[in-house]
């Protein structure tokens, strides 16, 4: 078990006695003082009592109760404002990394600003641009923390200009990692900083990234580079209804255990347009992405120690049954497209109905890159060499992923409120996740979800949905019904079925019981049921599920 | 002894930081102030964030999250009603690099006419010490949060216009 760290113990201790004594003065002397300090956090503990589950593949637990568990506490005052994170994991939950383990204070911050100049000692989240080149952040549903620790500064010397600077090493559960990360960046708002464009219509941000990482080079076979850099340039337009942003990052060879140890340069390309009026929306975007992983560790995997984020430009599914075949971007090389529209149907016409009707249309497509032999004698992706040449423009062979989906929402009456969905989804399972001789899923899903509202600000939402596939497990239907007394409660109960499987020892149940009670800040959930195996993505990066049975106690609370 | 009294230290801090009385938690506090951008990309501080003197709502939500759109959803359909008595709902995206850029066609579409800012980095959520979402403060005409909420069912859009009416009485 991990106890609070040495190193953590003095900072911490130091925090807490100044924001002590800032308030003791104010305390004796002074209520209206008082009124400037102001403390706040929030709490979560999720816990699961599992039961071996032989027909689904629930595993036994031998600790038979697993659990989650952390609470932030903020103290601010006048400008000065320290902060702690208190993780727990008795032991972490089945899906979480069991690195996660024991308790600890991972993440501690002080932070001052005065005058457009704001610095932050400690733990700090922090992303340029869109993340190509650098992004730090927490994503507690997967366990993804890549923290930074360490220093942090941002400047603002005048309105529409933002300087900032990184340096620090990125957390690794209850450790940090090996390399230094060191960051600068500068956004100009050219709209404000020249008065002579503040009449133009049009509005252009600019902005540049330069991040580097040290790691020290213990490589007896290969000559590593210490010292990487990744550099990166992105503009923004604004014109009326249109909008234009665009991100290109270049990243000096970095041979790591993620690309196979090749010594090749890297290169993404971010590009979005969009289009929107009042009740019409559209977006299209284009991404390259060609060896971009960066992490602060050349031998790290998975989700560990990522210094830059690729996002994908794929739709991010909100329902079970459409959010069971998510991708997640593919940092060794990747071409992808999306294009959405998003459309109101105005009330009392033919098509809108009495109360309108929204529409929304995506389409993306993630494709491999076009790759050759950099010589007739050396495989694609070689150890110890330049790996492969691609041209930029020229789409590979694979189809990673694929999806078109529609979604149609209206008030049917002025009680009832329906959302009806069709996707298409084809999913690579051997590139997405890993495998070597699975086939190409291609799947089609069909939701109605309807919320009939009652007297007494109570509801009753069900939904219904269908996956069919001739793969992987076949088919699946799921239906859902939800009962709610607005604001306080909510009870419900599903089950996902996966009837088609060809195996009929595993045409399973997936039930689930729940309830639920949400007060000011606090929110208090308790559900029992089967948890299929599966992945869980947010913001395209995922993690493994593993099948579970059992009940569930999950409390939150901001204070 | 020594390791001890250090100990001690953040515990005595702790207790001086209680006692001294400051108010917990967002009720009764004004905005943080930090930095987060409108839709066409402009900087702008939290604490500057206001309703000219009337109470206002401020939701954090994301275009992926279905609980959330329905929250929007069913607010826009009785906004006419909240906008006659002055009422403000200032939604705050927390959506990241992958689902930003959808956040104005998405708005744009569904022609709904609420003040949208975006949150990208979470250094606003974080300060509100918001977890899950939809989040949802009510803050009176002074700028102070007085009520928060997390998630949303049918016939909250009334709860909160009741009590938004209460504050403006």
């Amino acid at each position: 078990m991990i106890s609070i760290k040495q190193k953590t113990y003095p900072f911490l201790a130091a925090a807490v006695f100044l924001a002590g004594l800032l308030c003791l003065p104010a305390g004796i002397r002074s209520q209206e003082l008082l009124s400037d300090v102001r403390i706040w956090g929030n709490f979560e503990l999720e816990a699961r009592y599992y039961f071996q589950d032989s027909l689904i593949g629930a595993p036994e637990v031998p600790e038979k109760i697993l659990m989650n568990g952390f609470a932030n506490v903020n103290i601010s005052y006048s400008g000065f404002t320290v902060g702690f994170r208190y993780e727990s994991y008795q032991n972490a939950l089945l899906g979480y990394d069991p690195r996660y383990r024991g308790n600890g204070i991972p993440y501690r911050f002080a932070s001052y600003t005065q005058d457009n100049l704001e610095i932050t000692l400690g733990n700090f989240y922090e992303q340029f641009g869109s993340g190509l080149v650098f992004r730090s952040y927490e994503e507690r549903a997967l366990g993804v923390d890549n923290a930074m620790d360490g220093l942090r500064l941002v400047y603002r010397p005048m309105d529409g200009v933002t300087l900032r600077g990184v340096i620090g090493q990125q957390r690794l559960f209850f450790d940090t990692g090996p390399g230094i990360v060191r960051g600068l960046d500068a956004r100009v708002g050219l709209h404000s900083v020249f008065p002579s464009l503040a009449n133009q219509t049009g509005r252009l941000t600019i902005g540049g990234s330069v991040v580097s990482k040290f790691q020290r080079d213990m490589n007896p076979l290969f000559n590593l580079p210490e010292n990487v850099a990744a550099f990166a340039g992105r503009l923004n337009y604004t014109r009326g209804a249109l909008n234009l942003s665009a991100e290109y990052a270049h990243k000096i060879n970095d041979p790591s255990a993620e690309n196979n140890f090749i010594y090749k340069d890297g290169h993404a390309l971010h590009i979005v347009t969009s289009y929107a009026v009042r009740g019409f929306g559209m977006l299209l975007s284009a991404k390259r992405i060609d060896n971009m992983g960066f992490r602060s560790d050349r031998n790290a995997t998975g989700n560990d120690l990522n210094i830059n984020f690729l996002p994908p430009t794929t739709r991010q599914h909100a329902y079970s049954l459409s959010s069971m075949y998510p991708y997640a971007t593919q940092p060794n090389g990747e071409l992808g497209f999306m294009a959405e529209l998003t459309f109101s149907i105005p009330r009392e016409t033919i098509l809108g109905g009495s109360y309108g009707t929204t529409v929304t249309m995506n389409y993306s497509l993630a494709n491999s890159i076009h790759r050759d032999r950099i010589h007739d004698t050396i495989p694609i992706g070689q150890r110890g060499t330049e790996g492969y040449r691609s041209r930029f423009f020229r789409m590979g062979d694979e189809k990673y992923f694929e999806d078109f989906n529609v979604e149609i929402s209206r008030r049917i009456s002025r009680g009832l409120r329906g959302l009806f969905s069709y996707a298409y989804i084809a999913y690579n399972q051997n590139v997405i996740e890993g495998y070597v001789d699975k086939e190409m899923i291609f799947a089609h899903i069909l939701i109605a979800d309807m919320t009939w509202r009652l007297p007494e600000r109570r509801s009753l939402r069900w939904e219904l949905q269908h996956l069919s596939t001739r793969q992987d497990k076949q088919n699946w239907a799921m239906a859902m019904i939800e009962y709610s007394i607005a604001p306080n409660w909510f009870f419900s109960i599903s089950d996902q079925y996966n009837y088609g499987n060809n195996d009929p020892d595993l045409r399973n149940h997936y039930y689930t019981l729940g309830a639920a009670y949400a007060r000011a800040g606090n929110r208090f959930a308790l559900s029992y049921g089967r948890q299929r195996q599966g992945v869980i993505c947010v913001g395209g990066v995922c993690r493994q599920v593993p099948a579970s049975n059992g009940f569930t106690l999950h409390v939150t609370s901001s204070f | 002894m020594k390791q001890t009294i250090t100990q001690l230290i953040p515990v005595f801090g702790l207790l001086v930081t209680l006692f001294a009385g400051p108010a917990f938690s967002q009720e009764g506090r004004g905005l943080p102030e930090l930095t987060i951008s409108g839709l066409d990309g402009k900087e702008v501080n939290t604490s500057t964030i206001d309703n000219q003197g009337k109470p206002f709502v401020i939701s954090f939500w994301a275009t992926w999250c279905r609980p959330c759109i329905q929250e929007l959803n069913a607010i826009d359909e009785i906004y006419d009603q909240w906008q006659e008595h002055g009422f403000k709902l200032i939604a705050i995206s927390t959506d990241d690099a992958r689902t930003r850029h959808n956040v104005l066609p998405m708005v744009k579409g569904r022609g709904w006419e609420y003040a949208f800012y975006l949150d990208e980095n979470g250094d606003f959520r974080r300060a509100m010490g918001v977890h899950l979402i939809p989040h949802t403060f009510i803050l009176n005409g002074s700028g102070e949060v007085v009520y928060q909420h997390t998630a949303f069912s049918e016939g909250m859009e009334w709860v909160m216009f009741d009590f938004l009416m209460e504050l403006l009485e």
